[in-house]
């Protein structure tokens, strides 16, 4: 590489460069503007802490950046000492990096010089320490990693909940006083609604007030919060609050054994559970190689699982983005309806409707049961096709959604790649980047289908995006279930506890939300020693501002519907 | 014209409500409270709601639907209940949010362990229903029942069950997982003939 401080990464099992931190921000604009990277897809911290004393313990950030015409990826990692760690934010070059680093500044407690609005993103301030620090430990430690030696031989059962009581089982920094400490008065969120409000009016200084929308709040799909600066009816400035849901599923997962995370993955996007799955087998075998490579029947059975949940979740964001317009629950049960038929196949299959656990290192849990095969081409073939056509011709057109759609929260395709939006907010845009195409993973390659476009970037061609997708992924989902083969679902005879080589592996998949990527370190031992989920709610929540500034209230419910996001992935 | 759209959006909401009524009249008597209605109403061809009158009537659950796990026993020439456990621990190894417990019995004399857990116990506020502990299982000992109706009045008190809560006999799964009971049996017999013959 043209760059002298560039060094490639020598360790076994790695890929990608090290960077000094002083020369970061060069070589990221030469590989953004030379070199077409301009999508940076994750960042995320990894502490490499080591007893050993002949080895240096050191934090180390890692950069995904991708090109949005396709391709594979370019890392870049920068190592820096355990005190004090400093490292310059890439806001500036990529706007997407903003929640990231944040997030890496709240759990891992790295500081990214330069972040304009630095400060927790899913803990809260009376957080004591940074969470995923391989050195800190909760008020009820239990053990390191599971499984945990009281369960058996000798399992005296006790709850967990009694030996850790409510009242005891916080710790807080340093001076904080939980009873005297009042939310409203919480001084950075305020401080930087005002900063982002000056640059907005220069001229003239009117009468502006806060109001958070939220946490509690109809349109926000859980428990989200906007706090938002208006002049009147229109938006200022607007910060995102979230967290309110957070259970530090990173730090979960690396206590876990690696089959352990499958479950737990279920519980990130909730309605798309079979993506997460997805995801996560994928960055894992990565790491096992070849003697875990799925047989074919397992590969279709993936894709058809995948393309099924991306089905039912378009349907239930259609309907609630309904919802937020206004139209109060008929178009969402009606698109809920389907949806339903779908849950009944995941029941039958992986044995639950939401929390299916379907998917293994190597293939998939189970084999499809007796006649659900000709019920699931029923769907496919008959029934899906005319709902779907039946959803377009009911909304659509209509007048009213198209008014209160059209022109609403327009996202440029500049802004956002910039912003790292992925899936159906990013190709609203008018780019389009699918993983599926862009970077094939399984058996993608073999289906002819179309990357669905749309160029407004407003509501009404977010909304319109995800009826192209449902039908791009009947395609998809008619040719899986005609060539299914017969065969094998698993490679392997499923250990319950599986040997992963050191090394690392960023696995990705095109959920229904966008790019959901699993980044996962491993040192050999039965637990990841790093497992970071790239969550696509979460980051397309960063262009939630930008979106909403200049438009109305009631504009900002119908944004943040069209996002399409899931609390339980945003927090984590 | 404008209000066209609104117009096609009002046809489709008016198609769906006379579809109800005409699925009604067409199954006359027999849409709900009975088996066939519920299945034609989750079936393709179903027009018109799908609502399910919970508690009154219940949607069939799939064989592979899985909820808390329960322990089998069989029931040896004497009567005794034989448990299939072996408190191997495989299960409590596995289960990820660590909510089994198993007290593995000895033998007063050798202090060697023997087959039988003398408690098992699991926290099914903890469960999260994920099923490894049945897929693991070596001894086909434990497996995930259907039975989703566990409200209670005191949770502290009834949400952790140990093995007698836990055992159901091998004829009430046959009865729940017909299928997965047939396999188990086939593995079991086919490991009793390989004892057999060493
Ligand atoms: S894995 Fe099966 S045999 Fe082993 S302890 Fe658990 S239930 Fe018993
Ligand atoms: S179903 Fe899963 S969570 Fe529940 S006891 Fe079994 S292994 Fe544990």
């Amino acid at each position: 590489m043209r760059f002298s401080a560039l060094k490639r990464d020598e360790r076994a099992g790695y890929e990608g460069h090290i960077v000094p931190a002083s020369s970061l921000l060069e070589v990221a604009k030469a590989l953004r503007d030379e070199d077409g990277f301009d999508l940076l897809s994750s960042v995320t911290a990894v502490d490499y802490l080591t007893d050993n004393e002949e080895e240096e313990s050191f934090f180390e950030v890692v950069y995904h950046l991708y090109k949005s015409t396709g391709g594979g990826a370019e890392v870049l990692r920068v190592q820096v000492p355990r005190e004090n760690p400093v490292v310059p934010s890439l806001v500036e070059l990529y706007p997407g990096a903003d929640f990231q680093e944040r997030e890496a500044w709240d759990l891992m407690g790295i500081k990214f010089e330069g972040h304009p609005d630095l400060r927790r993103i899913l803990m809260w301030e009376g957080f004591a320490g940074h969470p995923l620090r391989k050195d800190w430990k909760e008020v009820y430690f239990e053990e390191e990693a599971k499984p945990f030696g009281n369960r058996w031989p000798g399992g005296q059962v006790y709850r967990v909940e009694d030996q850790n009581p409510y009242g005891k089982n916080n710790q807080y920094p340093d001076g904080f006083d939980p009873e005297s400490w009042v939310e409203t008065e919480d001084p950075l969120l305020y401080e930087n609604l005002e900063k982002a409000a000056r640059e907005y009016t220069e001229d003239i200084d009117t009468e502006q007030v806060v109001v958070n929308l939220g946490p509690q709040h109809p349109s926000t799909h859980g428990v989200f919060r906007m706090a938002v600066r208006l002049d009147g009816e229109t938006i200022v400035a607007l910060k995102p609050v979230m967290g309110y849901l957070h259970r530090n599923h990173e730090k979960i997962g690396e206590r876990n054994t690696y089959i352990m995370n499958m479950p737990f993955t279920d519980r990130l996007d909730y309605l798309a559970s079979m993506s997460n799955n997805f995801g996560y087998a994928l960055a894992v075998e990565k790491l096992m190689g070849d003697k875990v490579a799925p047989p074919e029947r397992a590969e279709y059975l993936r894709v058809i699982m995948a393309e099924l949940t991306r089905i039912s979740n378009h349907l239930w964001a259609i309907g609630f983005l309904l919802n937020d317009l206004g139209a109060f629950f008929t178009p969402a049960l009606y698109a809920i309806e389907e949806r339903e038929l779908i849950l009944d196949i995941f029941e039958a299959t992986a044995g639950s409707r939401m929390m299916c656990n379907y998917f293994r290192f190597g293939g998939v849990a189970r084999d499809l049961p007796a006649g659900i095969l000709p019920r699931m081409k029923d769907l496919v073939n008959e029934r899906l096709p005319r709902k779907i056509d039946e959803l377009d011709l009911y909304l659509s057109e209509n007048e009213l959604v198209r008014s209160r759609g059209e022109g609403v929260g327009i996202i440029t395709p500049e802004d956002a790649i910039a912003f790292s939006a992925t899936g159906p907010v990013l190709r609203a845009s008018g780019v389009p980047y699918d993983i599926r195409r862009a970077d094939p993973y399984s058996i993608y390659d073999r289906f002819k289908f179309d990357v669905a476009v749309r160029y407004h970037g407003d509501v009404y061609d977010r909304y319109m995006i995800r009826v192209d997708e449902m039908r791009q992924s009947l395609r998809i989902l008619k040719q899986a279930l005609k060539d299914l083969p017969e065969g094998e679902i698993l490679t392997g005879h499923n250990p319950y506890q599986v040997r992963v080589p050191a090394g690392e592996a960023y696995g990705r998949v095109e959920g229904p939300k966008g790019e959901l990527g699993y980044y996962i370190v491993s040192n050999g031992k039965p637990s990841p020693w790093r497992y970071h989920v790239r969550a696509p709610s979460f980051i397309n929540l960063t262009i939630l501002e930008k979106m909403c500034v200049g438009q109305k209230v009631a504009d900002v419910v119908v944004n943040l519907g069209s996002i399409d996001i899931v609390l339980g992935e945003v927090d984590r | 014209m404008y209000g066209l759209g609104i117009l096609k959006g009002m046809w489709v909401t008016l198609t769906h409500f006379v579809d109800t009524f005409v699925d009604d009249l067409r199954w006359l008597g027999r849409r709900y409270y009975t088996p066939e209605g519920i299945a034609h109403r989750s079936s393709k061809d179903s027009r018109g709601i799908f609502t399910v009158q919970y508690p009154e009537e219940k949607l069939p659950v799939p064989e592979e639907f899985r909820y808390i796990p329960f322990l089998i026993y069989d029931i040896d020439e004497n009567g005794e209940h034989q448990d299939r456990c072996t408190s191997c621990g495989i299960c409590a190894k596995v289960c990820p949010p660590q909510c089994i417990w198993i007290v593995r019995t000895e033998d007063p004399e050798t202090k060697r362990p023997v087959p039988e857990p003398v408690e098992f116990f699991i926290d099914i506020d903890i469960c999260m229903n994920c099923g490894y502990c049945s897929e693991y299982c070596p001894f086909q000992a434990i497996r995930m029942d259907h039975d989703y109706e566990l409200s209670s009045f005191d949770r502290h008190a009834e949400h952790i069950f140990n093995k007698e809560r836990l055992s159901k006999p091998a004829a009430y799964y046959n009865e729940i997982r017909p299928v997965n009971f047939a396999i188990d049996e086939a593995e079991r017999a086919e490991k009793a003939a390989k004892k057999a013959g060493n």
